[in-house]
């Protein structure tokens, strides 16, 4: 696997197989696997969590780092392509990984260059270390990836991630649930393809409802700048607010509550120290996970 | 009704485009700036379609990108070739699987509107799909570059 771009190039078989590598990795470190390599990271558009855990993997395999975290600093101002602006990169590193602002910028950039690229995000379109990172905390979490019954909730008409997730998930026969108010549901294309796939899917604006059947709850943030008008917002800003009162003992006893973070009040900090929080080592998961991408695109999956 | 349209002697007649984008195919093919004579007639009434519309062009033979383009632009179109007023071949053009710069990402946030690269559209049933922001259009609904 050359590069890493969007979840649509990549095959189930492909999707277990980085999970594999870092599940390897994270018992196994490899300190020195990458200490010949160079990384560099653009970051056309800052994204703190996603560009460190990149440069932590990165160091963690005894890679150097590189690069810039925002376009400031760089040519562009003075209006460099992006492609020229990946060729410069090209000549000081070894792989690129990138974030950009604008949606099919990291194919554009794989296109332009002969060293691996990795999308760490491209606009509204894809993110696939965070699905990816997702999919890792399941499997580790519930022990496997098939049959499980998944909610999203929250904003699923914008979020890039449960888009993402959705259509991942879809390889592993899931169940899923889709809460959320009527303006903020599941495009329809999302939808199209589920049911091509022959994925069991349900809609909903209330999660207690299902609650109990539930193994993985999703959330996800509603900004309230997405509804047309404040009252619509503040009659449904309630009912997409988890907390102890309505999570605890109306839940399965392993159900996981996952979120791309960050958070800000969706979740109640009251929920952090239970069982079912998993938000925070999810997003150290991303460590691992991005190693393992990283090791794959180098071609070194096979020395670990 | 049928309508009269003149025959020409030697050129292209373009027949069965979608009533609505006759004109979107004049400016492609640049009529404006013909010498020879040009008929072109819509809202017709038609078997095939609700409205076609017709377009003829004396003097002129369509080149094959040209009929690609038509022919994504408006797929039930069918385009004849005329010699001495006579049809002497009929041009069907398959369209390619992968699509290079012809049709225009109607995503404004798009890379392809902001960076000097051809655009790639990959066909999908009946969409088209961006090969690098990955939005579908439906095929009724392009826009040509």
């Amino acid at each position: 696997m050359k590069n890493i771009i969007s979840l649509r190039d990549l095959k189930k078989e492909d999707i277990l197989g980085i999970l594999e590598v870092a599940e390897k990795l994270e018992k196994n470190p490899k300190p020195e696997l990458l200490k010949d390599k160079i990384v560099s990271t653009l970051f056309f558009e800052p994204s703190t969590r996603t560009r460190l855990s990149f440069c932590s993997a990165a160091q963690r395999l005894g890679a150097r780092v590189l690069g810039f975290d925002s376009p400031d600093a760089t040519s562009l101002k003075k209006g460099e392509s992006l492609k020229d602006t990946v060729r410069m990169a090209e000549a000081y590193s070894d792989v690129i990984v990138m974030r950009h602002y604008l949606d099919g910028a990291a194919r554009l950039a794989a296109e332009a260059t002969v060293r691996p690229v990795i999308n760490a995000g491209d606009g509204s379109n894809q993110h696939p270390s965070q699905t990816l990172l997702d999919l890792y905390t399941i499997k580790k979490e519930m022990g496997k990836l098939e049959n499980l019954k998944v909610a999203l909730v929250g904003d699923l008409k914008y979020g890039r991630t449960v888009h993402s997730l959705t259509k991942a998930l879809s390889h592993f026969n899931a169940e899923l649930y889709f809460i959320a108010p009527d303006s903020l549901q599941m495009p329809e294309y999302i939808l199209e393809d589920l049911d091509k796939a022959g994925i069991k899917y349900h809609i909903l604006e209330d999660f207690r409802d299902v609650l109990k059947e539930i193994d993985v709850f999703y959330m996800t943030r509603i900004q309230g700048e997405r509804f047309p008008d404040e009252e619509e917002y503040q009659k449904v800003k309630g009912v997409y607010i988890i907390n102890r009162e309505n999570i605890l003992g109306k839940c399965k006893e392993n159900m996981i509550i996952m979120h791309p973070l960050p958070r800000v009040d969706e979740i109640s900090t009251d929920l952090d120290n239970t069982r079912h929080a998993l938000y925070f080592r999810q997003a150290s998961n991303g460590v691992p996970v991005r190693m393992a991408m990283l090791a794959i695109v180098l071609g070194r999956d096979n020395q670990i | 009704m049928e309508l009269q349209i003149n025959a020409i002697e030697n050129g292209t007649v373009i027949d069965h485009i979608d009533s609505e984008k006759t004109l979107e195919i004049m400016n492609l093919l640049e009529l404006n700036k013909e010498q020879g004579t040009i008929m072109v007639a819509f809202n017709l009434e038609s078997k095939k379609q609700v409205k076609k519309g017709i377009i003829k062009i004396d003097g002129r033979i369509l080149k094959d990108e040209e009929i690609e383009k038509i022919s994504i632009l408006a797929p039930m179109a069918s385009i004849n070739i005329i010699k001495d007023f006579k049809v002497v071949e009929k041009k069907m053009v398959e369209i390619p699987d992968i699509i290079n710069d012809v049709i225009k990402c109607q995503n404004q946030k798009c890379v392809t509107n902001f960076e000097k690269v051809p655009t790639k559209f990959y066909k999908e049933g009946k969409k088209y799909r961006c090969a690098y922001c990955e939005t579908s259009i439906k095929k009724n609904n392009i826009i040509l570059k």
